[in-house]
């Protein structure tokens, strides 16, 4: 569904990416990890068109994306920020944001992404007031609620407690099978990246490193970096 | 003299008290010139700070450094250039505005004008990258996005304009230039506290001072209000 060719990104004289080649088939749900800085947020923003890459192109089903993307290919992704900033109103105003620009706006389909992330009955709070992890939350029902072809996602469970992860992977998982999402997701856990993605990408100062099915990559890494990520990650 | 003083306050607060014509005169004219002065200066100055806020080219930072330094610019340089606009041999002499309440408003929206531009420049801009973004990546269009913009800075720009009215109020430098002082015309409350003062009258001139002071508080108290809100 997304191919990336040559993808270069630098601020300055820094390049924090260098992308050859990358792929994501439709259906998929794949996980992105890597240390801090590797350029993993900087990717999804890319794909998202909200910056432009320094040189390279990028595909969406075969097609060559312009920059700025057109609105029409930009309505059938979303992305959640690493930090997600909610408008300062109420939740509900903030969920039905994106279908309210769609000018399809509806109620009982707000309502539902609400109860989804388990945030019921919190629809007239004033969504500043939210603890850090609400508000992930929501940040997540006002993405899912537009049933985006493409769901990019930065650590999306970064500020969550056990019971509330589990509910939003099963939540990811659903959406995956149900409506064949596509999904991208960083993270730093990886226990998570192996309970819910098929594949894993895995980046370290702007370069992927390797990529293949979850399994392999985390049983039988073929990169040394990889391997040794791995090993980190399980001591803590 | 510490007697006199006390005297004085004494009868300037009776004559507020009294609620005295040609004190509510003057009193509602300035709010009449300062009040349409910033409400003109905010029609364009809010599109105009939106509009710059959001662009970020060359050219938008050095018209940004000029509406800066225009912030501060002093009232009797704006008195000035309008007089000589309005002034009979003037471009515009031909209107007849000079000495008129006109006159007095056209000196303050150029007073506000740059104020009220560059606080929303400023409020636009600290919220364009964060809200800007996240409205586009929610499916808005590019204008539907810098709405959001708007409406996320919304605080910050009223208190632009409350800021605009505080500064008018109290400016005495343009109105006089312009306006003349004319009784039961163009005089308004900083021009008469000069001119009651400078005629001995201290009574009306400490009630007007007096009035003033609680108009500038009011101001400073909304605008603290105002952007008390802002952080929850
Ligand atoms: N706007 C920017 N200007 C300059 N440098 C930037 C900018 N955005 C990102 N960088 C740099 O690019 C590199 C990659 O950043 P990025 O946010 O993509 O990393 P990340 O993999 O998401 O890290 P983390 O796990 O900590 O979120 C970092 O070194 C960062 O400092
Ligand atoms: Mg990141």
């Amino acid at each position: 569904m997304i191919e990336l060719k040559n993808i270069v990104k630098s601020y300055g004289e820094k390049e924090v990416l260098n992308i050859e080649s990358l792929k994501i088939s439709r259906g998929k749900i794949c996980g992105i990890m890597g240390p801090s800085g590797a350029g993993k947020s900087t990717l999804l923003r890319i794909i998202n068109g909200l910056e432009k890459p320094t040189s390279g192109s990028i595909y969406f089903d075969g097609k060559k994306v312009s920059f700025p993307p057109e609105l029409s290919l930009r309505r059938r992704m979303t992305m959640v920020f690493q930090k997600p900033v909610l408008f300062s109103t109420t939740v509900y105003n903030n969920v039905i944001y994106g279908l309210k620009v769609r000018g399809r706006e509806n109620r009982q389909k707000v309502l539902q992404a609400i109860e989804f992330v388990g945030l019921k009955g919190m629809e007239k709070r004033n969504a500043l007031s939210l603890s850090g992890g609400e508000a992930q939350r929501i940040a997540l029902a006002r993405a899912i609620v537009l049933e985006p072809e493409l769901l990019l996602l930065d650590e999306p469970t970064a500020n969550l407690d056990p019971a509330n992860v589990e509910i939003i992977e099963n939540l990811l998982l659903e959406l995956n099978s149900k409506k064949n999402t596509t999904i991208l997701i960083v993270t730093h856990n990886i226990f998570q990246a192996k309970r819910i993605s098929e594949e894993v990408v895995f980046m370290k100062n702007g370069f992927v490193i390797e990529k293949g099915p979850t399994n392999k990559v985390f049983s039988r890494p073929s990169a040394s970096q990889t391997a040794a990520f791995i090993k980190g990650e399980m001591i803590f | 003299m510490n007697e006199g003083f006390l005297n004085n306050l004494w009868n300037a607060l009776q004559l507020i008290l009294a609620w005295d014509t040609e004190l509510v005169r003057i009193v509602g004219l300035s709010l009449f010139v300062s009040g349409a002065a910033v409400l003109i200066a905010a029609l364009f100055a809010i599109p105009l700070g939106t509009f710059l806020g959001l662009k970020n080219s060359k050219w938008v930072r050095y018209i940004s450094k000029i509406i800066y330094t225009f912030m501060g610019l002093p009232p009797v340089v704006a008195g000035l250039v309008v007089f000589l606009l309005l002034s009979k041999s003037g471009p515009l002499g031909i209107l007849e505005l000079l000495w008129t309440p006109w006159a007095m408003i056209i000196a303050q929206v150029m007073l506000a004008l740059p104020i009220i531009t560059g606080l929303t420049m400023t409020a636009i801009k600290s919220k364009d990258q964060a809200i800007g973004k996240t409205a586009l990546t929610l499916g808005a269009s590019k204008y539907q996005a810098a709405l959001a913009v708007i409406r996320e800075a919304r605080i910050a720009i009223i208190s632009a304009i409350v800021a605009g009215l505080g500064r008018v109020i109290a400016e005495v430098g343009a109105v006089m230039m312009v306006g003349g002082n004319i009784q039961g015309k163009t005089r308004v409350m900083t021009t008469a506290i000069v001119l009651e003062t400078r005629k001995g009258n201290f009574e009306m001139a400490l009630s007007l001072g007096i009035i003033l002071l609680v108009l500038a508080f009011i101001i400073n108290s909304i605008l603290m209000t105002i952007q008390g809100e802002k952080d929850y």
